[in-house]
C-alpha cells in the first residue's frame, strides 16, 4: 500500500448527502422545515384529540381570548381552536394526494414525450396544451360538481388539473439527458428503453423535479382550500377552507373566525415554500445569485 | 412565414383546441352519474317531465351517441350554449352579461401585476444584493403562499371596514347618480380591491422574473457599449435594456390567463364582483350544469384568445421573429 491511496481523502459525499449539507446550512429552508413539521405535528394531534369541531360550544363570535376560547368562537358560537386542530387534516391530506396524482401523471407523460420524441412526443405535448387550456380551478369545480363531492374525488379533480407544468418539466429534463454519454452507454450495454427512461434517466432528471414536486405541494394545497372556500369540499369534514368560506359573510363583526384559517393555510404553504426554494439553492449552489 | 398565414394557422390550432374542449364537455355529461337529460336540466327541484322529454328532443338523446355529439357540437357552433332552468334564460345570454366584468378584472389585474413587477424587478436588477432585490424575494416567497380569496378578505377587512377608503363589493354603487365619467371613476374605484387582489399571486412572479432577465441584459456587452458611448444610464436602463428584457415576462404573462380565471373566480366571489366567477359559483350551488359547463366553455375560449393574441404582441415586440425565414 504506497503513500498516496493511504492520504487520499475519505469516500466523497453523495450528492444528496452534499445536497442536505447545504440544505441544513440554508435559514431559511430550516426555518421553513421547523414550521412544516409543527403544523405537520398540530394536525395530526387535532385529527387524534381535536373533538369534535361543529358542535356549539359558547356564544356566537366570542373575540380570541375571552372566556378561555384562544381563537374566539365563529358565527354559531363554534370553538375556531378546534377547527383550527382538526381542518388540517383535510387540507394536507388532500393536498398530498393531489400533488402525487399530478406529479404521476406529469413525470409519465413528460417522460414519454421527452424520450421518444417525434410523434409520440407531439400528441402528448398537444394534449399537455390542451390541458392547460382549460381554467385549472373552473375545471376542478366541474368535475367535483359532476362527481359529488369526497375527499377522494376532489384530491383526484386537483391531480388531473395540475399535472401540465410537471410534464413539461419532466420533458426538458428528459431530452437534455438523452444526449448525454452515460445513457449512450447504457444502450450500449443493451438496456431496453424501460430501463433507460425510469433507472438511468429519471434518478438524473430528479433535483428538478423534486423541488417542483415540493412546490406542486403547496399549490394543491390552494387549491383544496380555495375548493373548500367555495363550499365545495367535502361537507362532513371540516377544514380550514370551509372555515374562511363559512364565516365570510360576517367579516364586517368579526375578524378572527376568516383570519386564523387563512393563517393557518397561509404559514403551511409559505413553509413548503421555503422548503422548495431551499432544495433548489441546494441543488443548484451555482444559480443562488439568480 | 408573414404576419396572415402565422395568424391563420394559430386560429385554425384555436378552433381545433376548442373542438376537444366542447368533446371533453360532451364526454364529461355522460360520464356524470345519472341520466344525461336530467343533468343537462340541473338537479334542482321542478323539473316536469315535459321539460325533459324537450331536453332529450333537443339534445336526440335516444339517439346514437355519435349522432348526439354531432348535435351537441351544431348548438355549440351556433353559439347555443344550452338552456340554464335555474336563471330561465339562454346561458350564452347569462354569460354574455357577465363576461365584461371579468375581462376588466383580468386585465387590470395583469396590468398592475406586470406594471409594478417590472419595475420592482429593473430596481432589483441594478442592485442585485441590496434592500429592493431582498424585497422581491420575500415578496415571491409571499406571493406563491398566500390563499387568494383571504387576501381579498383581510383587503376588505383593513381598506372597506377599519379605514373606509375603498367598497366591501360589488362593481357600482348602489344609487348611483352622475354623468359618463363619474360612472366610470365609480367602477374603477371598486376595481381597486378586487384588481390588488388578484395582481399581488402575479406581481411577485414578475418580478422575479424582471430582476433575472434584466441582470441578465445588463451584463450584455451591448450594455457595455452603450455605456462606453456615454449613453446616460437611465436611457441605458430604460431604453437599451428594458426592452430586451421585457420579452420573457410577455411570454410567461400569456400562459398566466389560465390561472388569471382561475383566481378571478375566487376573487370575484369574495367582492360579489358580477362576473363569471360569481356566476360560475352559483350556477355550481344551484347544479345548474348548463351554466357551468357553458363557463368552461368560455373559459378555454378566452385562454385561446389570450394565448394567440400574446403571439401576436410578441412578434410585434420582437423583430428577430417577424422577419425569421420570411421578407427582411
Amino acid at each position: 500500500m504506497n503513500e498516496l491511496s493511504r492520504s487520499a481523502p475519505e469516500r466523497a459525499a453523495s450528492p444528496a448527502a452534499e445536497a442536505w449539507r447545504m440544505f441544513r446550512r440554508n435559514r431559511p429552508a430550516m426555518l421553513g422545515t421547523a414550521i412544516f413539521l409543527t403544523m405537520l405535528g398540530v394536525v395530526i394531534y387535532g385529527s387524534l384529540f381535536g373533538g369534535d369541531p361543529f358542535e356549539i360550544v359558547w356564544a356566537p363570535q366570542t373575540p380570541p381570548g375571552e372566556d378561555g376560547f384562544v381563537f374566539g368562537t365563529d358565527y354559531l358560537g363554534r370553538n375556531l381552536a378546534t377547527g383550527l386542530l382538526v381542518g388540517g387534516a383535510p387540507t394536507m391530506a388532500v393536498g398530498a394526494a393531489a400533488a402525487v396524482l399530478s406529479i404521476f401523471i406529469g413525470v409519465t407523460i413528460g417522460a414519454l414525450a421527452g424520450y421518444y420524441g417525434g410523434w409520440v412526443d407531439n400528441l402528448l405535448m398537444r394534449i399537455t396544451e390542451f390541458f392547460q387550456v382549460l381554467p385549472a380551478l373552473l375545471f376542478a369545480m366541474v368535475l367535483v360538481t359532476l362527481f359529488s363531492p369526497s375527499l377522494v374525488t376532489i384530491a383526484t379533480a386537483i391531480g388531473v388539473v395540475m399535472w401540465p407544468q410537471t410534464a413539461r418539466l419532466t420533458r426538458a429534463e428528459f431530452l437534455k439527458i438523452r444526449e448525454l454519454e452515460y445513457v449512450t452507454a447504457a444502450r450500449a450495454i443493451g438496456a431496453g428503453n424501460g430501463r433507460i427512461m425510469w433507472r438511468v434517466i429519471l434518478p438524473n432528471a430528479l433535483p428538478p423535479l423534486i423541488v417542483s414536486a415540493t412546490l406542486t405541494v403547496g399549490v394543491a394545497i390552494l387549491f383544496e382550500a380555495g375548493l373548500s372556500f367555495l363550499g365545495l369540499g367535502d361537507p362532513n369534514t371540516m377544514s380550514w377552507g370551509m372555515m374562511i368560506g363559512a364565516n365570510r359573510e360576517y367579516i364586517l363583526d368579526a375578524w378572527w373566525p376568516v383570519t386564523f384559517p387563512g393563517l393557518a393555510i397561509f404559514l403551511t404553504v409559505f413553509s413548503v415554500s421555503l422548503i422548495g426554494d431551499g432544495l433548489n439553492d441546494a441543488f443548484n449552489p451555482k444559480l443562488r445569485e439568480r | 412565414m408573414n404576419t396572415a398565414a402565422y395568424i391563420a394557422r394559430r386560429l385554425f390550432y384555436g378552433l381545433v383546441l376548442m373542438f376537444f374542449v366542447v368533446v371533453l364537455n360532451f364526454v364529461l355529461i355522460r360520464l356524470a352519474p345519472g341520466d344525461p337529460a336530467e343533468v343537462i336540466a340541473g338537479e334542482m327541484g321542478g323539473i316536469t317531465q315535459e321539460m325533459l322529454a324537450d331536453i332529450r328532443a333537443t339534445y336526440g338523446l335516444d339517439k346514437p351517441i355519435a349522432t348526439q355529439l354531432a348535435i351537441y357540437l351544431g348548438q355549440i357552433a351556433r353559439g347555443d350554449l344550452g338552456m340554464s332552468f335555474f336563471f330561465d334564460q339562454p346561458v350564452a345570454k347569462l354569460i354574455g352579461t357577465r363576461i365584461g366584468a371579468t375581462i376588466l378584472l383580468v386585465l387590470a389585474a395583469q396590468l398592475v401585476s406586470i406594471l409594478i413587477g417590472v419595475v420592482m424587478g429593473v430596481f432589483a436588477a441594478r442592485k442585485p444584493n441590496g434592500v429592493v432585490s431582498a424585497l422581491v424575494a420575500v415578496f415571491s416567497t409571499l406571493g406563491y403562499a398566500l390563499p387568494v380569496f383571504w387576501t381579498g378578505i383581510m383587503l376588505i377587512i383593513v381598506f372597506a371596514s377599519w379605514l373606509p377608503i375603498f367598497p366591501v363589493e360589488g362593481m357600482r354603487s348602489a344609487r348611483f347618480e352622475g354623468g359618463s365619467f363619474a360612472y366610470v371613476l365609480d367602477v374603477l374605484h371598486h376595481l381597486v380591491l378586487p384588481a390588488v387582489t388578484l395582481a399581488i399571486i402575479f406581481l411577485a412572479q414578475y418580478a422575479r422574473l424582471a430582476r433575472a432577465s434584466m441582470i441578465e441584459v445588463l451584463g450584455a456587452d451591448y450594455i457595455r457599449t452603450a455605456r462606453a458611448k456615454g449613453v446616460p444610464e437611465r436611457r441605458v436602463v430604460f431604453h437599451h435594456a428594458l426592452r430586451n428584457a421585457v420579452l420573457p415576462i410577455l411570454t410567461v404573462a400569456g400562459l398566466q390567463f389560465g390561472n388569471l380565471i382561475s383566481g378571478a373566480l375566487l376573487v370575484e366571489t369574495v367582492f360579489n364582483w358580477p362576473g363569471m366567477g360569481t356566476l360560475a359559483f352559483d350556477s355550481i350551488l344551484r347544479r345548474d350544469y348548463p351554466t357551468v359547463m357553458g363557463i368552461l366553455i368560455i373559459g378555454a375560449a378566452m385562454v385561446v384568445v389570450a394565448n394567440i393574441l400574446t403571439d401576436l404582441g410578441y412578434r410585434l415586440a420582437d423583430p428577430r421573429i417577424r422577419t425569421e425565414g420570411g421578407r427582411r
